[in-house]
Formats: C-alpha cells, structure tokens, sequence
C-alpha cells in the first residue's frame, strides 16, 4: 500500500514537469508574419441564424472584395460569444474582425484586447448619441454598430379589434387594455421577466421612460415601473410564465394567441410575417402619463478591431469595419434585417421607405445604451435589476422592498 | 493494483538463485517497467484532473475576471473572494436548495428504483426489453429532455397542465416553473426521473448477486414477500446500496444542466443551487474568481461524501 502510492506520487510529479512543455507546445502557433501581403482576415461573429447569417456574409464579402482580401468568418452563438473571446484574448488568438454585442463592448474594451478606431481614422460622425455612447470606452471608440434596434409594444389588430381597445399609449390604458384582453386561456400582454440580462432588458423602457436610473434602482420611479409589472401579472393580465420566457418564447405566446400584445424587438418581425392570418401593429411602450418621453434602451451589435499584434491585418481590418458602416451598408442591412440604420442622417429617408419600422426608427433617436452611465459595470446592475424583478413578481416582496434588497445586495 | 503486485512478488523465484548484481539490474529494469506502465495514467491524471483542481483552487485566490484573460494578470487577493461568496444573500438560499435537491432527489431515485429493481428480478415476458426501455432517460442528452420537460411543465400550454386540467384535479394550470414553492419541487421530480436508471441498473446487479438459497431457506423458514425483502435482500444488498447512494450524492450536489434548461435558477432563485449560481458568477457574470471559490466549496462538500464512499467501499472489499 505504501510503496504503490509512493510510485503515484512520483509519477505525478513526472508528469507535472511534462505538463509545461505540452502547454507551451500549445501556445505558438499564433505569431503570424506581419508583413503587408494580407489575403484573408479572420471573423467571428453571433449571426447563426437565418436571413441575419447569409446577410451580415453577403455584406462582409462585398466590403472584403472593396480592401482586396477573402474573409474567413465563424458564427458561433451568441450564449458563447464571450466565453469564446475571453479564450482567445488568453490564447492570443483574437480574430482580424470581430463583432460584439454593444452592452459587452466596454467590458471588452477595458481589458485591452480592442484597438480604438481613431487609430484607423474611421469617421464616426452622424451617428445617434446612443450608439455612440455604447462603442465609447474611455472617451475612445472601440466600435461601430451599422445598425441598432430596440423593443415596441406589438398588438394583434384583430383580438383588439374584438374586444373594442385601442393600443394603449399610458400604463393605465394599457392595464385596462390587458385586463380588457385577457379571457380564456388568452392573456393580455407577454413580456421577458425572466431572471437574465434579457429580463432587465425589457425592463429598462419602463424604469427608464419613468425618471428610473441603474445607478440606484432603490427610488420611487423604478418602484412605480415594477409595480406595473406585478400588477400586470397579478392580476392576472400576464400570465406567471413571463418569469421564465426569453423573448422567442414571448413571441411564440404572441403567435399562438395566447397573448394579445406582447413587448418585443423588430428581430420578430421576419417570423411574424410569415404567420398566416396574423394581422399585428407595432406602437410604442406606453409612458406612465400622456407625455412623457419614451426612453427606449439600445440593442445592436458593434463590430470591433481586436489587437491582434499583426498591423497590416488590423489595418485591413479597419477597413472591414468602415466599410460595413457606411451609408450604403446601413441602409442595405437595416432594410434586410429589419433592424434601423445607426446615423440619424439616414432616419428620414429609412423610414419613408419602411414605414413598418417607423416606430423603432423614432425611438433610436434618443435610444439610451444600456453600459452609457455604468460602462463596464452595467452587468452588475442588470443583475440588479432582474433579481427584484423576479423578487417582486413572484411576491416575495413588494417593489419597492425587493428593489431596495437588490440595490443592497453584494 | 496492490494484489497484483504482491502475488508477483510472492511467486518470484528464492533470492539465492541468482547473483547478487544481475537480480539488481533485474529489479531495476522491472521497477522501469512499472513506471512506464504507470506513466499513461499519471500524465492523463495530471492534465485533466490535478491541472483543472489546481487552478481552479489558484483562481479561487484570485481577482480574476474578463481582463485577466488579455493581460493575464490576476492579483491575489487571499481569502477575500470566499468572504464575498459567503457574506452574499444568495449564498444561504443556494446551500439550503442543494441540500434539499440532493436529499429529495436521492430519496426518489432510490426508492423508485429499488422498487423497480426487486420488481425486474421477477422474469416476465418482455421484461428484458422493458428494463432496457428505463435506460432511455440516460441515454438522452440533458439539454434535450430538459427543454421536453420544460414543455411539459409550462403553466399555460404544458401537456401536465392540460391532463391535470381535463381530469379536473386542479380547477387551472399549476405553475410549476414561475412559483417559488414550486419550481425546486419539478426540477427535483425531473431529476429524479433521470436518476431512476442508474440506481436500477446498479440495484438490480446487486440483487442478481444474492442466491436464490438464501430465498429458498427463508421460505422454509416462512420468511416470503416483504420479510424476505427485509430479512434477505435488504442486509445483502447493503453494500451496493451504499455505494448508489454516496455516488448518487455526489453525482446530484453538482448536477447544473437540468436546472439551467428548466428555471436557470429562478424564480426569484427559489431553485437556485450552489452549482447553478457559481456557473452563473463564472459564465454569465464573467467573475471566475469568486465562481471558483463557490466552486471550490461544492468540491469540498462533494469530497466528504466522496471518503464516505471510498471507506464505505473499502469495507465491502474487506468483507
């Protein structure tokens, strides 16, 4: 007994003096030659799904066909992303371009591993404040999203019609309008309570449009925001399921019938268009009291130049980027995306020509970024945020109470 | 290992056989050979065992979040990311729903499985093709059945809802996944279910070890059905029962996929256990320093169970 596990120990210790030479085995495969011949880039980005994976490839294509490169592109999803950064940033295997989501821009940033775009002279004026805002970390953009969105209130025009409402545009009409809808196994309104950044997310239109701020989410206005939510769901109106939807589940209640509006992106727009007989309108969010300014929150991906070490690469890269950015892209990949140019130099022109998008179109204007006040600490107060959501709605506290719990919490 | 070894030595030749440096040279050599036979397994060991144990017990000490993977620095900072992940609210919640998910999934696997396994020992027509039937939930991959189940479940639409509804048991759908009280209770049912073949498959191997004397002495002896259950199977199947049951524990503490399908921990962290929220920290929070030390304690409540097992089944070798 005694020798054997003397002999494991003494082959673990062997092995523990191998085990660096594999790992640095591993690790050199990255410094590739820096001279200016560049043929092909690397890209990695989170389009997995269908028009948006064949769009973004078509348009990344044409702006490498413009520099004289080929285009080497992962799409991975976009649960993984990060991860899948964060494991090339330590391997040194960053891609040439990169894409990511604006909330995780600045947290990307503030590691080190982008490059600002000012190193690159890429232009970045007539963009709309927000979008702006959410590629800016420390004063330098990081990057540039070609087109944003943000979430509306979408109706079915029919089951309004039935029951006599008319979208609502205050949170009374629109408790009154959900109470009015609900009947059956038919709810409502379906909205995303669920306990992740996306639950947060659809909060924000409300605490936000209220005078609610992420800095102190323990103040009356956000109170007032999740009480309309709880009383949404307690009385009723919204079905308790809300705590555990993602938004694709929302708009698979919306297209069942189940829910008679439903708070959602204009990434639904393609799915819901081909759902026979579904006749649906888009408005905004209702505001607490006629009036008041809807302050939606900003959705979008930025695309990125990662320090990759390789100048030549990264200036081809920057080209990448300026080149998915320009007018031409925006307006081309906004109308097969259903998504709304990020310049508000283009808005006039993009909603004459899709007036389906005119409300999303509106609201980028004065879109807020979800990391403009907090940067890279936005993930802590999402957290926040979807923790009293779920605290109030499930009535565990009032929401006030479990506002308070959260904004203490850690 | 250490059988083997003995016997070898115990049938080698007498001593004064050989001269003195050639039976050195032999050892030497054979001392080589059980290294090289030994290296395989050490070096998979090291890489992908000691390796993952040892950082993750490094990072633990570490403020080591989304920069350290480009800069690779990572201060220490001592005990300092323990301190958080046990001062936090969450912590306590975590602790008493893995304790309580552990035990109710255990206590269902098990009996439901016994139950199972005695019924199985019986031969009946198509009971081979039954038995092999239970494996399935073994054999489907987590994620699939979980979003099955989280179908199944749904308030609204969920299949359980709409047979309960039409049998008239409840007056409407119960919410088994968006209510506090609630959602541990399904996540431990649908464990339970995936639980249900591993502790068949094992019981009913110990319950082919017992021979069918000792029931027929019993029988003679007017010991049948439930005292031939306790007075036969039970005590001779005690050794494999403690076996399912640590292992069973262990495998259940740091169960994450089923919970992340069904609720992701919610509502309001009602179903929300200690490996849920260090995955949560590490992975969606990008704070691996205190996702490790979370971690690290799940590990530790694991080990303990794990030199139960260990002295558990040393003993059932001693026997």
């Amino acid at each position: 007994m005694k020798r054997n596990s003397l002999t494991v120990r003494a082959g673990l210790a062997l092995a523990a003096i191998a085990l660096p030479a594999v790992l640095t085995g591993c690790g050199n495969s990255t410094s590739a030659s820096s001279n200016g011949d560049v043929k092909t880039l690397s890209v990695l980005d989170y389009y997995t799904n269908e028009p948006d994976k064949t769009v973004i490839g078509d348009a990344l294509n044409q702006c490498a066909q413009k520099a004289g490169v080929t285009i080497d592109r992962q799409t991975i999803t976009g649960a993984s992303l990060i991860q899948k950064v964060l494991q090339q940033a330590s391997s040194k295997t960053l891609p040439d371009v990169l894409m990511l989501d604006n909330p995780d821009l600045q947290q990307i940033a503030s590691t080190g591993a982008l490059a600002p775009l000012s190193d690159f002279k890429i232009p970045t004026d007539g963009f709309a404040d927000g979008v702006l805002q959410a590629g800016t970390y420390n004063g330098k953009v990081y990057g540039l999203a070609p087109t944003v969105n943000t979430i509306a209130l979408f109706y079915n025009k029919d089951l309004l019609a039935k029951a006599g409402v008319q979208p609502p545009t205050t949170w009374d009409e629109l408790k009154a309008a959900a109470a009015k809808l609900t009947s059956g196994g038919q709810y409502g309104i379906a909205f995303d309570a669920n306990a992740t950044y996306e639950g947060s997310w659809q909060f924000l239109p409300f605490m936000w449009s209220n005078g609610g701020d992420e800095k102190n989410i323990a103040t009356p206005q956000t109170a007032e925001a999740l009480q309309l939510w709880t009383d949404l769901v307690k009385s009723g109106s919204a079905s308790s399921g809300v705590l555990n939807w993602k938004q694709a589940d929302v708009k698979d209640q919306f297209v069942a019938g189940k829910a008679a509006m439903m708070v959602n992106g204009p990434w639904q727009i393609p799915p819901l268009d081909k759902v026979q007989g579904l006749n649906y309108g888009i408005v905004q969010l209702p505001v607490k009291t006629a009036g008041q300014t809807e302050v939606a929150p900003l959705g979008g991906e930025t695309w990125t130049v990662p320090q990759t070490g390789n100048k030549a690469k990264q200036a081809k890269a920057a080209e990448i980027v300026s080149c998915m950015n320009t007018d031409q892209t925006q307006l081309s990949l906004a109308k097969q995306r259903n998504t709304v140019p990020s310049k508000t130099t283009l808005a006039a022109q993009f909603s004459a020509e899709n007036p389906k998008l005119a409300v999303f179109t509106n609201l980028i204007k004065s879109a807020r970024a979800r990391t403009g006040e907090l940067g890279a600490d936005w993930p802590k107060a999402a957290t926040k945020i979807y923790t009293a959501i779920q605290t109030a709605l499930t009535g565990k506290a009032s929401p006030s109470d479990a506002l308070q719990q959260a904004q203490n919490g850690q | 290992m250490t059988t083997a070894t003995t016997s070898r030595v115990r049938t080698r030749p007498p001593a004064s056989a050989e001269p003195a440096p050639r039976r050195r040279r032999k050892l030497r050599r054979e001392t080589l050979y059980q290294w090289g036979f030994l290296l395989p397994a050490a070096v998979y060991l090291a890489l992908f065992f000691g390796y993952p144990v040892v950082k993750n017990l490094v990072m633990s000490f570490q403020d080591y979040g989304t920069a350290t993977f480009y800069t690779g620095e990572a201060p220490w900072v001592g005990f300092e990311n323990y301190a958080k992940v046990l001062r936090s609210s969450i912590f306590s919640t975590a602790l008493t729903n893995t304790a309580l998910f552990t035990a109710g999934s255990i206590a269902g696997q098990f009996v439901i499985g016994l139950a199972l396994a005695v019924f199985f020992r019986k031969r009946f027509p198509l009971s081979g093709v039954l038995r092999s039937l239970l494996l399935l939930p073994w054999l489907l991959p987590l994620i699939a059945s979980g979003a099955v189940w989280k179908w199944i479940l749904d308030k609204d639409s969920g299949a359980l809802n709409q047979f309960l509804v039409a049998l008239h048991v409840v007056p409407t759908g119960v919410p088994w996944l968006t209510s506090t009280s609630l959602a541990l209770v399904a996540v431990v049912g649908v464990n339970i279910w995936v639980g249900i073949p591993f502790n068949v498959t094992i019981l009913y191997g110990g319950l082919q070890d017992i021979p069918d004397e000792l029931y027929e002495a019993a029988a003679l002896d007017g010991a049948t059905g439930w005292r031939a259950f306790r007075h036969v199977t039970w005590p001779m199947l005690r050794p494999v029962v403690s076996v399912v049951l640590v292992l069973g524990v262990v495998y259940t503490l740091k169960v994450l996929d089923i919970i992340l399908a069904l609720t992701g921990g919610g509502p309001a962290n009602s179903s929300q256990t200690i490996a849920t929220e260090s995955y949560a920290l590490s992975f969606a929070e990008f704070r691996f320093g205190e996702g490790s030390a979370l971690g690290n304690i799940l590990v530790l409540i694991s080990l303990v169970f794990a030199v139960v097992y260990l002295r558990a089944s040393r003993r059932g070798v001693e026997d």
